[in-house]
């Protein structure tokens, strides 16, 4: 499933990184305006996948040797991390705090611990997606 | 708008069961998928439509649309597509194993 | 506290010792779950005194406070009886068991299932709440079926396992409706709290009903007659268990629950009836089965059948008490009550003993025939010993502890013989005769084991390998029980202060001030009728057992077709039979079928009910209004579904599945969901990707060749199942009784610091289903990743059946 197409090449250098720019927007918009940790990682996959597409599986993997699977139970493991992170300071579980943290240059800034948790639901989409795309592209072997 | 929702959302259902009852592998998980998208519609379209702005506290004023059915359909698109996936990679597997993408030649041998 | 810990330990041991491997295969894995039992024991008895000065011990954890059911544990005298008899012949059994089964058995099993027993009968005894002596009632039923089917390459002892679960399990549900029942009367499930409340439930309508169901599970658990068939069976396990379980404490649990609930039913005429009646058959019917045995451990079994059978008996005698208004001459009645509790002890004691030594004879000689052995008592002197005490106090013999009981159990049915109460008095006489009938087949048994198996000729040359006395460790645990079975004959009195006087104080609450409910145990009472009676067992016994061979006869007139095991097994392999003829009749293997059937059930089902309740409404009053490129984008949608059913290509098909996917994207931006549009968009997008790139590796679809008849039924369904969700969705659509909840999360930005509704309610309101969603993604994406890495290896074992 390799397609080598010049023009999807060229188109596909460009629009990556405005794809990926708008994952992380959507990413860190989530909690305010449209976006948030789902759609942020669909996007992030979407545009993963579309590099794939473009310069074919061997090349991507040079650039990003990340395992998929891995990211995608990272994820899973800080989604459910946050979760009892609570439970340790005695909150319920899942309970998401926030709290507004005074950092020597930037000043306030707002420190929600439901980043972390959506942080874990963006790495979970982007894994699932790209494996299982790459594993049914790779699968008739 | 309501009633032509429902309709609409009525005919999804048919034609979605229509597809689960056939024999072919592929069709059955098109027929799954297009239940989805009518269980989605079916459970917006329950909440009332149109019935007030866009649930963002900053960029909108009250009265909102309901949010809680949304959040609902958010989770229900991501396990479908999470159960698509799956469904269409065992399909293939099948027939890659047993050469056959109809569900009766694929019944085993203890009922033939 | 403590008792919570004592319930628990063996759970943790349980568990340690399934996880600790072969590691460690120096050291028998037994000695570490011999810790367990030593140390409740310990537990147990410095609580001793505190518990005979007359103070229970409880304690309660909260559990399910909205059902009612809380994790109390409750120690009192009853309890306690129960306890030490679990924790001390547990750890006799345990260590019989270290030297008794071979390191090559998978140990782990062994001690695993023992451990989960025990935990799971402390928790009978000692919770107060019946749900959850509920729970740990069945699960002794289910540590017991492991431990039967231990050697499970038998078919005997699977058979065995199934049976004892079977029964156990079918009177533990009875049990448990019984449990509801008595919640519904009185709102509560401790036991406690309901015998104070026993007045108001004695007339209920379901007070009879409850009653049955309780003595149901009772009944089934302890081997009553016509139940009793799944013990002899169950004797497939290994000795320790049979030991242990099947005479010492599981079987037990039954007379634990009759006695335990006696100040709730104790009054009524149709318990003292029902219990009475039943235990004294089953303590007949056990004897008399019991000679005719010729395997020494199924003797045993029906042997202790048949004492279960006395306890029981003796318990539903001393339930009269509660009938009769608090006079000096009630506490006669009462004593049925204590001797069933000092014949439970006995029991156990010689019964443990007898069991540990047919364990041991079946070791060295390898075989428990009666009719191999024989002459054992030169070459066995020990294990003989062990045999003659645990025979002769089972047959009621002095000096031994059984001959104590024994008298008081005949003292018991003597006093109840003239009661002039429930209408006793017209077969009064029967219940002296029936307990000297079944004590004179008890007599003949037990002498059947000392001198069929020990004395006699030797027939040993018929035994291959050469045979000898036990090792000195196998000898142990028997020989401590029969030192208790004789010190208990001495000083039975001790035992009566100290154990059993509180036991009778918690199962007689009412009359507990009375001193005399626990009498002296004296051996020797003069002439009276109790010790004639025992004269004239010891005398007939030993001349019906010298004739033996001339009225074995009678045990032939008894048709084996119409027995209670042939019953079983009829009803078994039928019930079977059956239920593969009705599963295969519609389980067809299609999908089609499966799919037609739910569907056909859920048209019936819901639409019927719909219809009958009135339930459909239908205006368009409150519809919002609607655009002209709303219209067409229904327009759209509609033509796009129906296409589906009729093109040709799957590209087609899964190109129009995008347009109606994207329909609903355009849909989800109309009605304000700008999340949902943007999760829709790049979902739909992937999933048709996907499907193209599935369709690399599966076959162009070829067009259905269906019958006309299934089109026209296809048809049927699926316009009929969309018109149900139609008219169902009008009615719902115009149902408004409820408020809705939306208003409370519109306070987002308070409660959760965005201002996104949709994002907080999915990170934060509803965050666990948001982690148990992307848990779901995580295990769909393995899924699809082992699906497509691990194949079967060529030439691997095919699971097609």
């Amino acid at each position: 499933m390799k397609t080598n197409d010049v023009i999807l090449k060229t188109v596909t250098k460009v629009v990556v990184f405005i794809i990926l720019t708008m994952a992380v927007y959507l990413f860190f918009s989530g909690h305010y305006s449209p976006g948030g940790g789902f759609i942020g990682g669909l996007v992030l996959a979407s545009a993963i996948v579309l590099m794939y597409l473009a310069a074919g599986i061997e090349i991507v993997h040079k650039g990003m040797p990340f395992d998929f699977k891995i990211i995608a139970a990272i994820g899973v493991l800080l989604a459910t991390g946050t979760g009892f992170a609570s439970v340790l300071f005695g909150q319920d579980f899942l309970t998401q705090a926030a709290i507004a943290v005074h950092f020597p240059l930037i000043g306030e800034k707002e420190l929600a611990s439901v980043v972390l948790f959506e942080a874990g639901v963006t790495l979970t989409v982007v894994g699932v997606v790209v494996t299982i795309i790459l594993n049914i592209s790779e699968g008739g072997e | 708008m309501e009633t032509m929702m429902i309709l609409l959302i009525g005919v999804l259902v048919s034609v979605a069961t229509y597809l689960i009852l056939s024999k072919n592998v592929i069709r059955v998980i098109l027929g799954t998928a297009i239940l989805s998208h009518a269980v989605h519609l079916l459970i917006l379209t329950i909440a009332g439509v149109k019935k007030g702005n866009v649930p963002l506290l900053k960029e909108a004023e009250s009265p909102y649309t309901d949010a809680l059915p949304q959040a609902l359909i958010l989770t229900a698109i991501v396990i479908s597509f999470a159960v698509t996936a799956f469904v269409l990679v065992l399909a293939f597997r099948i027939y890659q194993t047993s050469k056959s993408d109809d569900f009766e030649s694929l019944r085993g041998q203890k009922y033939e | 506290m403590t008792i919570h810990v004592a319930i628990i330990l063996p759970f943790l041991m349980a568990f340690i010792i399934s996880i600790i491997n072969k590691k460690f295969t120096k050291i028998h894995i037994g000695w570490l779950a011999l810790t367990v039992p030593i140390i409740v024991f310990i537990i147990l008895a410095r609580l001793i005194p505190i518990i005979a000065s007359g103070n229970p011990y409880t304690h309660t954890y909260q559990w399910i406070p909205s059902l009612d059911i809380n994790f109390t544990t409750y120690l009192d005298g009853l309890s306690m009886i129960f306890g030490l008899l679990i924790s001390g012949i547990g750890s006799l059994v345990v260590l019989y068991s270290i030297f008794y089964l071979s390191s090559k058995e998978s140990l782990q099993h062994f001690y695993c299932y023992l451990l989960l027993f025990m935990g799971a009968m402390l928790g009978v005894v000692f919770s107060d709440n019946l749900m959850v002596l509920y729970a740990f009632w069945e699960l002794t039923s289910v540590s017991s079926f492991l431990l039967i089917s231990f050697w499970h390459h038998r078919k005997a002892s699977r058979a065995g396992a199934q049976k004892s679960m079977l029964i156990t399990v079918t009177g533990g549900v009875s049990m448990l409706v019984g449990f509801i029942m008595l919640h519904m009367m009185t709102d509560s499930y401790s036991v406690h709290e309901i015998i104070h409340q026993i007045e108001h439930i004695s007339e209920h309508e379901l007070f009879i009903p409850a009653m049955i169901l309780i003595l149901l599970g009772a009944f089934t658990k302890s081997a009553q007659f016509p139940f009793h068939i799944w013990l002899p069976d169950a004797m497939e396990a290994p000795t320790p268990v049979s030991a242990y379980l099947h005479s010492a404490t599981m079987v037990k649990a039954g007379i634990y629950l009759v006695a335990r609930l006696s100040p709730i039913f104790g009054g009524e005429m149709l318990w003292f009836w029902i219990v009475t009646t039943v235990g004294l058959i089953t303590l007949f019917w056990g004897s008399f089965n019991a000679v005719k045995q010729t395997d020494l451990k199924a003797l045993l079994a029906f042997s202790t059948v048949s004492q279960l059978g006395l306890i029981m008996s003796l318990v539903g005698m001393g339930s009269v008490a509660y009938a009769l208004d608090f006079e000096a001459d009630t506490v006669i009645y009462t004593q049925a009550t204590f001797a069933a509790l000092f014949h439970l002890i006995n029991h156990s004691t010689f019964k443990g003993a007898l069991f540990m030594m047919v364990g041991i004879v079946d070791h060295e000689v390898g075989t428990r025939d009666i009719r191999r052995l024989g002459g054992l008592m030169s070459i066995m002197p020990l294990t003989f010993t062990v045999a003659v005490i645990g025979s002769l106090s089972m047959a009621g013999m002095p000096p031994f502890n059984g001959f104590l009981s024994k008298e008081l159990f005949f003292a018991a049915v003597l006093h109840i013989k003239d009661l002039n109460l429930f209408s006793i008095s017209s077969v009064g006489i029967l219940f002296p005769v029936i307990a000297w009938i079944a004590s004179v087949f008890t007599f003949i048994y037990c002498m059947i084991i000392i001198f069929k198996a020990f004395l006699g000729r030797p027939l040993i040359q018929k035994v291959e390998r050469p045979v000898h006395e036990a090792p000195f460790p196998l000898l142990v645990a028997p020989f401590i029980l029969c030192i208790m079975v004789i010190s208990l004959f001495f000083f039975p009195n001790t035992l009566g202060k100290y154990i059993l006087k509180p036991a009778m104080v918690s199962i007689y609450p009412n009359l507990a001030p009375a001193q005399k409910l626990t009498p002296e145990i004296h051996a020797w009472h003069g002439i009276n009728t109790e010790i004639l009676m025992t004269i004239a067992v010891i005398l007939i016994g030993t001349i019906l057992y010298r004739l033996l061979g001339k009225w074995m006869g009678i045990y032939r007139f008894y048709p084996p077709n119409w027995s209670l095991n042939a019953l079983y097994v009829n009803v078994i392999s039928g019930s079977e039979s059956l239920s593969n003829k009705v599963t295969n009749s519609y389980m067809t293997g299609l999908l089609r079928h499966y799919a037609f059937y739910i569907y056909s059930f859920f048209i019936f089902s819901v639409g019927v009910f719909f219809f009958y309740s009135g339930a459909f409404s239908f205006s368009t009053e409150n519809n919002a209004s609607i655009e002209w490129y709303e219209w067409i984008l229904i327009g759209v949608m509609l033509l796009a579904a129906i296409s589906i059913l009729f093109v040709k290509s799957r590209i087609t098909a899964v190109i129009l599945n995008g347009v109606l996917g994207f329909g609903v994207t355009f849909f989800f931006v109309l009605f304000r969901a700008p999340d949902l549009a943007l999760t829709q968009l790049v979902v739909e997008s992937v999933t048709t990707v996907l499907f193209l790139l599935c369709f690399y590796y599966l076959p162009e679809w070829s067009t259905e060749k269906l019958s006309i008849s299934t089109k026209i039924s296809n048809s049927i369904i699926s316009i009929t199942v969309g018109a149900l969700v139609v008219v169902i969705s009008l009615a719902v659509l115009n149902f408004d009784k409820f408020e809705r909840i939306s208003k409370y999360f519109e306070d987002a930005y308070n409660l959760a610091g965005g201002a996104n509704i949709v994002n907080t309610i999915l990170g934060d309101f509803r965050g666990f289903d948001t982690m148990l969603e992307v848990v779901v993604l995580f295990i769909a994406g393995l899924g699809v990743y082992t699906l497509i890495k691990f194949k079967a290896k060529k030439g691997g074992t095919d699971f097609e059946d």
